[in-house]
């Protein structure tokens, strides 16, 4: 049955790539939603099974990593095979609701959000192909199943982001993310090589279940003063660096927003930006092999988190904000399972990351669900062209406000809990991360709730004749769905289902740093209120206060222009222009030569060939008589 | 006495095809190329009698005299005026033809001189004689020797080309 | 007439056939270079037949093939004053020099 869960999606993407153009927009609409609600269904029924079922647990408790199926794709020798499989264990079975339940949504929210739209039936079969990859992805029974599936990730992001390709926005935004995750995967594949190479084995399984073994097969083997396996493990996680958007690879999300609103809530804020997270949770076992590795993961996460929150404030484009928040969040999980370690709190990092994972995509979806709403009836991304909305679109306005309130961590929404998760292992870890990390919630409540009051409060805007209004029932309900999740999904005893060595977990919450983490939200979002509630001048006074660092965030810090620097005056100088006055001048110049010889040479002979019959007949007949004379003189 | 005859036949024939091949390709007009040529086919179809084959002469002044030469005459006749020279020709090209046909005349010529067989071999009385139906049965028969289906050839050649003669000069 | 060696009735051959080779190469005009094949191939059927009457006296074969080559030289001389004829109509002009319309 679990081949189904990957076939529907891939026969939904070949169906409606092939002959959805011969269809109408609303049969394509239905075909896609019908697909990707039998895949849900299996989907849930695979997961269910797992968790609840009752065959997956050992006699000691634990949850058992079972391949449901593994067949040979590649066999280049005895020992070098890739094979194709399906891995049920919790991360992968977790995967497997969070992916085809915003997949889903996404499908039926995009019935309205792209009503019209030229290229419907193209945007569904890459919706559907993008959901193929994501679920291969998660159910990798090895890392070069991995690898594949996150290339193919990667490609349907970059086609959809593209979507609109006519605009030269849309397509340079798909060439730069494209271009900034292969450069990311460059490391990632380097790195599952040197792993590989040193463990003799693709699969996941057997490096997970053994890594004492894998350990010794490193033995001795170092790289500029640091371990072959550090490094290994540094480049994979390069690679989720490059995916999930990890300071600095973070460069392709924010322009990555040019493509359809839901495509950002499908990929570029719940599923595939998690991939690089992901990833790590998979490997966990050999990361905590590797102190140094942990530690690259730790910092990497918490300068990102930060960065991007301060980026955040600075926004002006509502996707941006919230892309700028999905990569701070990103970091969060990336940061938890730094800081995770068997002996603290049972390696409860882990399970934090995880489940902030689970929360983070639902109520992430939503705000961007929430924002295309936005976007749909202002026909802006920009939050001048809004304000005062909360009386026009009052069911948009709720469950922005529910995403608000989840993302910034209030009790009883589902971001406190795992985010509270995440605090505890970072105060667990070091005193330092926990309170970097609890100083990045509380600039989160302070943005996002600056971005609510700037969209609904702040001013009564004039609309004339054209009112916004709540989006068709299409939309609402996407919404109203992963509202209600969002509200719920904290009360999901996680610690049963997902923990790093599968033994089921009791979640306590520590109240100092439940109320501490609460009390900066709170203080955040009055703050927040304070200064955007009600129009006024105060944050322009701020922002020309501090102009500098507010020129700076709003620019992103600069690190576009640094790349730009980068790219054109260092790399293109000394390196480019070398190799290209090389092929210019010594590669082209050769075969000018060639080409030049060729043509005088022709030239000089073209005279021969000249269509004269009497020059002809007199070159044949000097040619016959010194053939004649050769002959005659052979002969003597 | 009669070789003696037959000596100087045999030179006034020589000393005309050579003079007349010669003028053919030298002279400007071309009027009197195609005499000239006249003349030297006639000087070969007195070769070809002193060679004890009438037939062949016959056929020869029929033929080629009688028909290509006078078809040569018309077409000059049809593409040019009367009293038209051909333009002088440069020295460059003169150069040439003559380097072509001198260089053939040496390897050839040397080739002759040096071969004493030719200097040696003189014509043999024909036993048989010249024989009309021999050569009527030569010509339609298909035995060894014998040359219908050439000959058939020829007529389908000439069909051919009578019918393509027309096609190609009728006028449109 | 027993006195004569073949090579005199050769030579003679070769003269015509090199004054052919020069008018083939030096005339410009194409009726005059017609002339000139036609020189050269009576100067080959001059050779036919002297070889025959020479070496094989009591065989007609080399006779055969000079009357075949008349008849094919016949032929060729009709369709090529044809062709020469339609081209003046043409181009009012036989100077193979300005021929070359189609050359490139």
């Amino acid at each position: 049955m679990s081949i189904f869960i990957l076939c529907i999606p891939l026969f939904m993407f070949l169906f409606l790539g092939l002959v959805g153009m011969k269809l109408s927009h609303k049969l394509t609409g239905f075909l896609g939603c019908l697909g990707m609600g039998a895949c849900l269904t299996l989907c849930y029924i695979t997961s269910f099974t797992y968790f609840f079922g009752g065959d997956f647990v050992n006699e000691a408790g634990e949850r058992i990593q079972s391949i449901l199926w593994n067949t040979t794709w590649l066999q280049f020798t005895d020992h070098l095979v890739i094979r194709l499989g399906f891995l049920l264990d919790p991360i992968s079975a977790m995967m497997l609701v969070v992916i085809p339940t915003i997949s889903f949504m996404v499908h039926v929210y995009s019935l309205g959000y792209m009503e019209g739209e030229k290229g419907f039936q193209r945007y569904y079969a890459f919706l559907s192909l993008f959901s193929f990859s994501m679920l291969g992805l998660v159910v990798a029974t090895n890392i070069f199943q991995m690898y594949i599936f996150w290339e193919l990730v990667g490609a349907s992001s970059y086609l959809l982001i593209g979507f609109f390709y006519k605009l030269p926005s849309a397509v340079s935004a798909s060439k730069k993310a494209f271009i900034v995750t292969r450069f990311a995967d460059l490391g990632f594949l380097v790195g599952i090589l040197i792993l590989s190479y040193y463990t003799k084995t693709f699969n996941f399984l057997d490096m997970t279940s053994n890594p004492e073994g894998v350990f010794g097969s490193f033995e001795g083997a170092t790289f500029m003063g640091a371990s072959v396996l550090t490094w290994a493990l540094v480049l994979i996680f390069m690679g989720g660096m490059g995916k999930s958007a990890m300071l600095p690879l973070h460069i392709w999300l924010p322009d990555a927003m040019e493509g359809p609103t839901p495509v950002s809530a499908l990929i570029h804020a719940a599923t595939m930006v998690v991939a690089g997270v992901y990833l790590v949770a998979r490997l966990f076992p050999l990361y905590l092999l590797e102190e140094a590795a942990l530690t690259i993961i730790t910092v990497v996460g918490c300068l990102t988190a930060f960065y991007a929150a301060v980026v955040a404030c600075a926004q002006v484009d509502i996707k941006r904000v919230l892309a700028f928040s999905t990569i701070s969040q990103i970091a969060f999980m990336i940061t938890s399972l730094g800081v995770a370690r068997p002996e603290i709190h049972e390696g409860l990092g882990y399970m934090a990351s995880m489940f902030h994972l689970f929360t983070h995509a639902m109520f992430k979806a939503l705000l961007f669900l929430g924002a295309g709403a936005l976007i749909h009836a202002v026909h802006s991304n920009n939050y001048t062209a809004m304000g005062g909305l909360r009386k026009y679109m009052p069911v948009t306005h709720v469950t922005f406000l529910i995403g608000c309130l989840a993302i910034a961590g209030i009790w009883p929404f589902a971001g406190f809990f795992s985010k509270d998760e995440i605090l505890s292992a970072a105060y667990g870890n070091h005193w330092f991360w926990g309170l970097w990390l609890s100083m990045v919630a509380g600039l989160t409540a302070f943005y996002m709730f600056r971005l609510y009051y700037l969209i609904f409060w702040w001013k009564n805007p004039d609309f004339g004749h054209h009112t916004p209004h709540d989006p068709p029932l299409a939309m609402k309900f996407p919404l109203i769905f992963l509202a209600a999740v969002s509200c719920v999904a904290g009360f999901i005893p996680f610690g049963h289902l997902v923990t790093w060595n599968r033994e089921p977990y009791t979640i306590h919450i520590d109240p100092v740093v439940a109320a501490s983490s609460l009390g900066i939200a709170i203080v955040a979002i009055l703050l927040a209120t304070y200064m955007y509630r009600k129009e006024n001048p105060l944050p322009d006074k701020l922002a020309n206060t501090f102009h500098g660092l507010w020129t700076a965030a709003h620019h992103r810090f600069y690190w576009d222009e640094l790349y730009l620097w980068i790219t054109h005056k260092v790399i293109f100088n000394s390196i480019c222009k070398p190799i290209a006055w090389f092929d210019r001048h010594i590669i082209d110049g050769t075969m000018d030569g060639f080409a030049r010889v060729t043509q005088w040479a022709s030239c000089s002979i073209r005279g021969l060939q000249s269509g004269n019959v009497q020059t002809y007949v007199w070159i044949y007949l000097i040619g016959a008589l010194l053939m004649a004379t050769v002959t005659w003189l052979c002969l003597l | 006495m009669e070789s003696v005859g037959s000596i100087v036949m045999y030179s006034i024939i020589v000393a005309a095809i050579i003079i007349f091949s010669i003028l053919t390709v030298t002279t400007r007009r071309i009027l009197r190329a195609a005499t000239y040529l006249l003349f030297t086919l006639f000087a070969t179809a007195g070769l070809y009698f002193m060679l004890d084959y009438e037939f062949l002469g016959a056929v020869q002044i029929a033929v080629y005299a009688g028909g290509i030469v006078v078809l040569v005459v018309f077409s000059i006749l049809l593409t040019s005026k009367p009293g038209d020279t051909s333009s002088k020709l440069t020295s460059k090209k003169r150069v040439v033809g003559l380097a072509a046909s001198v260089a053939s005349l040496a390897v050839l010529g040397y080739a002759i001189a040096s071969r004493c067989d030719f200097w040696s071999t003189f014509v043999k009385p024909s036993e048989t004689g010249f024989d009309m139906h021999l050569l009527g049965s030569m010509l339609l028969g298909t035995g060894k020797y014998q040359y219908l289906l050439p000959f058939e050839a020829v007529s389908v050649l000439l069909l051919a080309c009578i019918i393509g003669g027309v096609v190609i000069a009728r006028k449109r | 007439m027993e006195k004569l060696p073949i090579a005199l009735y050769i030579i003679p051959s070769l003269i015509m056939f090199c004054c052919g080779v020069y008018g083939f190469i030096t005339r410009k005009n194409m009726i005059a270079i017609l002339i000139s094949l036609e020189l050269m191939l009576n100067s080959v059927d001059i050779n036919f037949v002297v070889f025959n009457r020479f070496l094989y006296p009591g065989q007609l074969e080399g006779m055969m093939f000079t009357l075949f080559a008349i008849a094919i030289a016949a032929a060729e001389t009709a369709l090529a004053i044809a062709i020469i004829v339609n081209i003046f109509r043409a181009v009012k002009n036989i100077d193979i020099r300005d021929l070359n319309k189609m050359k490139f």
